[in-house]
Formats: C-alpha cells, structure tokens, sequence
C-alpha cells in the first residue's frame, strides 16, 4: 500500500508541481514588484515545468491512488492540450488592457487560472465518480470567479451571477444523477459501475433517469443546445481572456471527461465497438439521443449566430456549434469516433483562441467589440485583418488551414458509420456558418475606413502571439499527419 | 400515534421519494423565484436531496460507508458554491442596487 502510494505521488506530479504553482503566484504577489507581469512569469514558469513533467507520462498507462486517477495516453494528450491553452491565455493576460484595471487583484487572477488548470487535469483523469464531480466543481467555481473577475464592469457582474446559477443548477443535476447511478450499482469508480452494469441491474427506469440526468450535467459544461443558453451572456460578459479560457479549455476538459465516462462505464471490456454500440444500458438509444443533441445544438447556434452584432456574441455561437460538431464524435463512441473528436478539440484549440485574441487586440486598441466597427479594419492594419480571416476560415472549416481537416475527419468516421442524416445537417450548417464568418472579413476588408481612422500599430509582443497562433493553424492545414497520428494513438484509456 | 401500513418500516423507497420531492421543489424554487437568494436556496435544496441519496443508498443499499463520506464531500462543495454565489449576489447588489433576477439582464442584443 505504501509503495502503491509513493508511485501514485510519482505519477501525480504534474498535478503538485500546479498546486506549487499556485502557491507560489499568491507568495509572489505579496512580495514581488510591478505584481502585472511578475506574477505572470511565475505561473507561465510553473506551467512549463509541468510541461515537461507532463511529457515524461507519454506512453504510461497507470490507475493511481486506488483507482482515483488513470495516467494514459488519452489524459497526457488532454493534459497536453489544456497545457497549451493555459500557456496562451497566462500570455493574452499579460497584453489585456482589461485586466490592467484591475492590477491590484492580479495575483488571484492568475492563482484561480491554475486551479482552473489543476481542476481540468482531474477531469481528464478522474475515474472516480465523487473526483469527477469534485474536478468539475474546482474548475467550476474558480471559474464563476473568473468571469466576473472585472467586478466594477455590470456586465461582468452579471455575467457571473448567471453563470453560478446555471452552473449551480447543472452540478446539481450531475451529482442528482451520479447519486442515483452510484447507488444502484454500488460502486464509485467507473470500473466497478461497468462491472456491475455488465452483471445487469434490475432498476433500469433509475438508469435511465441517471443516464439522462449525468448527460444533462455535462451538456452545461460543454454548452449543448438546449443547455447552452448560459453561454453568449456570460462569454460576452467575462473579461477577454476568461471568455477564450471557457470557450476553449474548459469545453476540452469537459468534453474528455464525458467520453471517458461514456467509453469505460457503458461500454462492454474488450468489445470491439462498432458505430454507436451504447450495450450496457438497454432500452433506450443513447447515442440517437446524442445525435439528435449534436443536429440541434449545429443548427440552432449556427442560426442564432447570423443575427449577432457583438463580435464576442458572434464568436460565443460559433463555439456553440463547435461543441455540436465534437459531440457527433460521441454518438458513435467508437475509436475512430474519438480520435477524431480529439483531432478536432486540439485545432479548434488554436483557431478560436486566434480569433479571440484579435478581438482582445482590437478591443485593447479600438475600445469596441462591436462587428460594425470592424470596417476596415483590414486597411488600418493588415496583418491583424489577414491573421483574423484565416482563423475565420479555419473556423469556418475550409482549406488550406487545419479547421478543414478537423472538419473531415470527424464528418468521414460519422460517414462511416452510418450517421448519413446527421453529416446532411451538419454539413447544410457549415455552409449557413460560412455567412457570418464572411460578414466580419467582408467588414474588414472590402469597407474603406473613415477618413478619421488612423493605422492600428501592433507591438512586437502582442505580433509575436498571433504568430504562435497562425503557424498551427496553418500548418495542421497541409502537414496533419503528426496530430493525426498522436490522436489515434491516445485513444487508448486505462482499463478498457 | 399509529403509522398507516406504507410508513411503519421505512425503507429505502421512501427516502428516495424524499428526495425527488426535494429535488423537484428546489428546481421549482430555481425556476420561479427572482430573487437571487431564493434561486441559491433552491440550488442548496437541490444538493441536499442527492445528499439524501447518497446516505439512504448507504444505509439500504449496495454502498458501504462510502455514500456518507461523498455526501461529506458534497455539503462542503454546496458550502463553497454558497460562499462564492453570496460574493457575487453582494457584488450584483452594489452594481444594479437589486437582487432581482430578471432586473439584470442587459447582456441581451
């Protein structure tokens, strides 16, 4: 037992060295000067350590503390990901002008962000049905904080409030549902819930309404229509950098915890699954239900977008109906299904924090986050106006940027199997999502600029970002065989 | 004081119904009501009748004493939420000087 506890804490070390990370961004807030940038590279110091510890895991496949944690591939590919998520928005942090208003309270700004970060690492890994609800919760509750974190502004005041009711309500519904799942199988770890599923329950009806009830939770987080309406006002409301955390990061974690649960509690072990086998929960189809949930969430964000004249409004719909295009991964729940999903999480990673990021740097310059004063903006300042169109594109999903590939990975394995009707939906809204994306380039580029309208001058720091964020998205475009390859290899968890 | 026959040995049906009732009432509570402490009472409602699974599950059910100590764990995460959601009601107040839920909605187009 002691050594199986000396391991674990080997194993666990990406996870310690964030919690001395946060540890160290409130020490180094209270005695260290000019606290803004600072306190940044502490964390952004923290964050490369656990970088490394981080890669060190490639290739374990480890349950740790009990069956508490899995150390595989499919969560050092997660923790991967939201690594470089948080790297970028520690960062966009240091350039927001919004943010500078408030630099007297910037050390806790930047400790909540890591326990934002240490809670998604939990997420990915939990297989324990209490961690998993603590992981969701840590990450949750850090993050209504967050989003009102500019706390004089009323719409980040309310941005919060609606988030913590929201949030309050759909933690509410998971912990109902995994009260009842628990309780009817008797186990906490999602291992033993599988077992006992595979043995067969008599209540199926509390199955069912737990099933529903832990689907309903994890829809929140990742903003599934009809569970989304929390989303645009909140993401409009959050300061810049908050909003690119939760539209990115925070849908990521959300997204593999849910798959991790789905895969190993309700799929059979060893069993090949073929498209959409939900096996263990007999009577009603999940994964219809899933798919149904992925057509609307596509259509109604995608629509609802057109009509949008904040761009942050705009770009919160977009993330929308990306969620839709991930969640088309999980109807089938297959390897092919999953991989694909994560093909498309780690580049929707890159081209929604690139968008995000230009409308930081336009609202840091301009003061506005309004789409009409977009116009041209492609004139003012050239290279802002092309890095934005290519993430629009990339968004968008057309090539040569790397957007397309996610696009076609995900829309071949729903193709290959069988969900025809599904890809026809899913295919119709891009065209639709095309329109919006265009309306903001078409703003920029083909609107001449008041006479009054000088140049936007961009710093080196703040190019050198956009730069970071162009390069994956271009490249994955032409070159994807890498992340292809590494997505299909992590597919694999502990104990399937 | 005679209990009529469906109340004499409590079992695990009944706290289950307890606690759907409970569940059901706070997110009437969550729906209907505009100020925002009486939304957060309901959300406590909410918790609180998983809280009420995970004992009963614990004491008729297939689970040892682990469904006590999730339940532990979960009183202490309401109290968390609590406090952070109190935090932001206070900061609501002094931006819009009320705590009506339907009063503050300007993040709309």
């Amino acid at each position: 037992m002691a050594e199986h506890i000396v391991e674990s804490i080997y194993r666990f070390l990406p996870e310690i060295a964030l919690t001395v990370t946060l540890v160290a961004a409130i020490v180094a807030d209270l005695i260290l000067k000019e606290r803004n940038r600072n306190v940044a590279w502490v964390v952004l110091g923290g964050l490369a350590v656990t970088a490394v510890l981080v890669l060190r895991q490639i290739g374990w496949s480890e349950s740790i503390f009990s069956d508490m944690i899995a150390v595989d591939p499919f969560a050092v590919f997660f923790k991967v990901v939201l690594l470089v998520a948080g790297l970028f928005i520690v960062l966009f942090s240091m350039k927001s002008r919004e943010l500078e208003h408030n630099a007297t309270r910037i050390g806790e700004y930047y400790m909540l962000l890591t326990g934002v970060i240490f809670g998604m690492f939990l997420m990915v890994g939990a297989t324990n049905l209490l961690l998993m609800y603590l992981a969701f919760e840590l990450t949750s509750i850090s993050s209504y904080v967050l989003a009102g974190f500019t706390k004089s502004l009323r719409k980040s005041a309310e941005a919060s409030m609606k988030y913590i009711i929201f949030g309050a309500i759909s933690s509410g519904f998971l912990i109902y549902g995994i009260s009842l799942l628990v309780g009817i199988t008797g186990a906490t770890d999602i291992y033993g819930v599988r077992d006992a599923l595979q043995g067969g329950v008599e209540q199926q009806m509390a199955l069912h309404i737990a099933t529903i009830m832990i689907i309903v939770g994890f829809s929140y987080k990742i903003t599934v229509v009809p569970f989304h309406f929390w989303a645009p006002d909140v993401y409009h409301g959050a300061p810049v950098t908050i909003t690119t955390f939760l539209a990115t990061a925070s849908k990521i974690a959300g997204f593999a915890m849910m798959i991790r649960f789905f895969k190993i509690s309700y799929v059979e072990s060893g069993s090949v699954v073929a498209s959409g086998s939900w096996e263990l929960v007999e009577g009603v189809q999940w994964n219809v239900i899933l798919a149904i949930l992925a057509a609307l969430t596509i259509m109604a964000a995608n629509l609802m977008a057109l009509w949008q004249e904040n761009i942050k409004r705009l770009l919160a719909f977009s993330s929308i109906a990306h969620a839709g295009f991930i969640l088309m991964g999980l109807v089938l729940l297959s390897d092919e299904g999953i991989s694909a999903m994560m093909i498309y999480m780690a580049i929707y990673l890159f081209m929604n924090m690139g968008a995000f990021y230009v409308v930081m740097l336009v609202s840091n310059k301009l003061d506005t986050e309004w789409i009409s004063d977009y116009e041209g903006l492609g004139h003012r300042s050239p290279f802002l106006g092309v890095a934005m169109a290519i993430f629009l594109v990339a968004l968008a999903g057309f090539p040569p940027t790397a957007g397309f590939i996610a696009k076609v990975y995900i829309f071949g394995a729903t193709i290959n199997a069988g969900w025809i009707w599904l890809v026809a939906v899913a295919g119709l809204a891009t065209v639709i999502s095309l329109y919006y994306y265009v309306r903001v380039v078409r703003n920029m580029f083909l609107v001449d600029p008041a006479e009054s309208d000088g140049p936007v001058i961009l710093d080196s720091g703040s190019m050198t970002i956009l730069v970071l964020l162009l390069i994956p998205v271009l490249l994955l475009g032409v070159y994807f065989s890498p992340i292809v390859e590494w997505a299909k290899h992590s597919v694999t968890m502990f104990g399937m | 004081m005679v209990f009529p026959e469906w109340l004499a040995e409590p079992g695990l049906n009944h706290f289950l119904v307890v606690s759907a009732i409970l569940f059901s009432l706070g997110l009437l509570a969550v729906i209907s009501r505009r100020n925002i402490i009486m939304v957060l009472m309901g959300i406590e409602l909410i918790l609180n009748s998983a809280n009420l699974n995970f004992v009963a599950f614990s004491r008729y059910g297939a689970l040892s004493l682990e469904g006590h100590m999730i339940a532990l764990f979960v009183i202490i995460i309401a109290a968390a939420e609590a406090a952070i959601a109190l935090a932001i009601a206070l900061n609501i107040y002094n931006r819009f000087g009320s705590v009506d839920v339907e009063q503050i909605s300007e993040l709309k187009e």
